[in-house]
């Protein structure tokens, strides 16, 4: 009774008014003021921007070093990208809600941790696994219902508190030091592959398959865009805005788990100082690749490209033996210019708006 | 069955709402039948907006009976007055700037499969919906330059249209409209007047919030003044008594 999917009221395909007959009622003049429309050509271009900013990346790198392009070290960039771009995957549809989770990193510490402790009294592979997803999970599920039912203003100041705290029971838990020690199948997880192609990024592309099929074709993920869209709307259109925004949280959480199994596994074992800073380099990947903080904007595959700018620019710096200290200065100039194309974007929409305004 | 024949589409009777101190509604009956245009007028605080906020499930009445074709009726939350076929037009157009007008239109009501899994884990059927959004949106006269475009880059003109549209496909039988013409343009303004006359005479019942009496006089069949949360008259809006009804909305007594 409540679930009504169709319009009363719609007319069959057939209808002479149907959408063919809108179609035609467009003049040639309109017709070619479109194929000439400055603002709206620019924005397409920003829309594929992040793309072209990674091919633009890769191609001044591989000319510049003989070595990146080797399969052994296109090898290397995946796997060193793999555990930001497992977190931005979940962090992008936190920041689609309007939301930030600042506590993945310290997230994926605890879970590592936890896992160390359940190997070191139950050597099983399935069964560190499932704790380290459970941590993460739990964690997640903690942000999730402490931003919306405890009314907090913004999400921040939980996944601030949660960062300060996981990463505290993270060095409680394992006394400071790196446990060593991991089952077989996790360091195949994390430090496996196949031919040079590592595991983690076979983990990874599984991974952003099931983001496209939750944002491109999930009632689910069409909710998460609308709820970033605009909250108070989709209450209002019947959403279950409490349950998307939680459920985001979740992920994110469950996501850091996956990542503790990667990290862990390259290491084998787990340490309490996993993960630092994990978190600004998923805001940076997913902002980097253009989502909005403004909420309801931003796509699993401009992630992932952002993930793996981060990375392409840190092999890349290593390979030309640009200092360290060097990297970090660089990468935030990538996020302002990242920034500055989104604020570039909004601009370019505006004055389509206009236009389109004086047109009608 | 013999209440059924001259039961309006929608009566409202004895509505009361409280928010805290302030008595919000006060006792205020109405009905619209369908096929008809109600005015709802009064002053900023009348009551207006608590009152179309209550038929549209945002809030709830404290007291006060609901009925649809003289079947009393329970509106909780916005999913019971949508499945009861109510659409509601807000003023601030609830539309969502980041999303198509397709995906505005089916927001929350998405048309997906298959029916045994949760309503959120279904797959959408992702051609079907742009392609009847677009048959509602020609049906209506309602021109959109692209109709992929998301619904931020359109005018104040179209974003209306598209709001009104929207409540248009999905109310079977009650559209319920906040100021629809109060940020637009005269011309804009026009499309957005003969849409709500589409709607009538489709035989949908309209209920229009709106502060210009020129377009009341224009649309409405009846128009019902507010003042302070209590129904201090009905009225047929017309020319002649245009100046009484303005004395009603702000009040004789000063």
């Amino acid at each position: 009774m409540t679930d009504r999917a169709d319009p009363v009221t719609l007319p069959r395909p057939d209808d002479p008014n149907g959408p063919a007959a809108a179609k035609r009622a467009v003049s040639p003049g309109e017709q070619i003021a479109r194929i000439i429309d400055g603002p709206r050509l620019a924005l397409a271009a920003i829309q594929i921007g992040p793309g072209l900013m990674l091919v633009a990346v890769v191609i001044v790198v591989s000319s510049l070093s003989p070595v990146f392009l080797t399969p052994r070290n296109v090898g290397n960039v995946l796997s060193q990208s793999a555990v930001i771009a497992v977190l931005a995957l979940a962090q992008l549809l936190v920041i689609i809600t309007r939301g930030i989770d600042l506590s993945v990193g310290s997230t994926l510490a605890l879970s590592a941790v936890v896992g160390a402790i359940v190997f070191a009294s139950v050597p099983s592979g399935p069964l560190v696994i499932v704790a380290m997803l459970a941590t993460g999970t739990v964690v997640g599920t903690i942000n999730g219902l402490v931003y919306v039912y405890g009314r907090l203003p913004h999400p921040f100041i939980v996944t601030l508190a949660t960062l300060s705290i996981a990463r505290g029971l993270a060095l409680w838990l394992s006394g400071g030091q790196p446990l060593q020690g991991m089952p077989q199948i996790v360091q195949d997880l994390g430090g496996g592959s196949l031919g040079w192609f590592p595991f983690s990024a076979f983990l990874v592309a599984g991974l952003a398959l099931l983001g496209l099929l939750l944002t491109k074709r999930m009632v689910w993920g069409r909710w998460i865009y609308a709820v970033g869209g605009n909250p108070d709307g989709a209450r209002r259109a019947a959403i279950p805005v409490r349950g998307v925004v939680v459920s985001v949280y979740v992920l994110s959480g469950l996501a850091a788990g996956i990542g503790a199994i990667i990290t862990s596994g390259r290491l084998n074992g787990g340490s309490p100082t996993f993960g630092e800073l994990a978190e600004l380099d998923t805001i940076a990947a997913v902002v980097i690749g253009g989502a909005s903080f403004l909420g309801g904007r931003g796509t699993i595959g401009n992630a992932l490209i952002g993930a793996l700018m981060i990375g392409v620019i840190r092999n890349g710096m290593n390979l030309l033996n640009v200092d360290a200290f060097l990297q970090p200065i660089v990468i935030g100039a990538v996020i302002v210019l990242a920034v500055e194309l989104d604020v570039v974007r909004g601009h370019l929409e505006r004055r389509l708006r206009i236009l389109q305004a004086a047109r009608s | 069955m013999t209440a059924g024949l001259h039961s309006p589409a929608l009566s409202v009777t004895g509505a009361t709402k409280r928010f805290g101190a302030v008595l919000a509604l006060d006792n205020v009956d109405l009905s619209v039948d369908h096929g008809q245009v109600l005015a709802l007028l009064g002053d900023n605080g009348a009551g207006k907006s608590t009152l179309i906020q209550c038929l549209s499930g945002v809030h709830r009445l404290d007291s006060g009976t609901i009925e649809m074709d003289g079947r009393p009726v329970d509106i909780f939350s916005p999913a019971d007055a949508r499945s009861l076929g109510i659409e509601t037009v807000y003023q601030d157009l609830a539309l969502f700037d980041n999303l198509d007008p397709a995906a505005n239109f089916y927001a929350g009501r998405e048309s997906a499969g298959p029916r045994w899994l949760p309503r959120g884990l279904r797959l959408t059927h992702h051609a079907r919906m742009p392609e009847a959004t677009g048959s509602v949106l020609s049906r209506l006269q309602v021109g959109i330059p692209d109709p992929r475009a998301s619904v931020g880059l359109m005018s104040g003109g179209q974003r209306q249209a598209i709001a009104v549209a929207r409540a248009a496909a999905f109310a079977s039988q009650v559209v319920i409209l906040d100021e629809p013409t109060a940020a637009l343009g005269l011309r804009e303004s026009r499309r957005v007047l003969d849409l709500i006359r589409r709607l009538r005479d489709e035989g949908r019942a309209v209920l229009v919030i709106s502060h210009a009496m020129d377009h009341v006089i224009e649309i409405a069949d009846k128009a019902v003044v507010l003042r302070r949360g209590r129904k201090v008259g009905e009225e047929v809006p017309h020319a002649d008594n245009r100046q009484r009804i303005v004395s009603l909305i702000v009040g004789g007594d000063g």
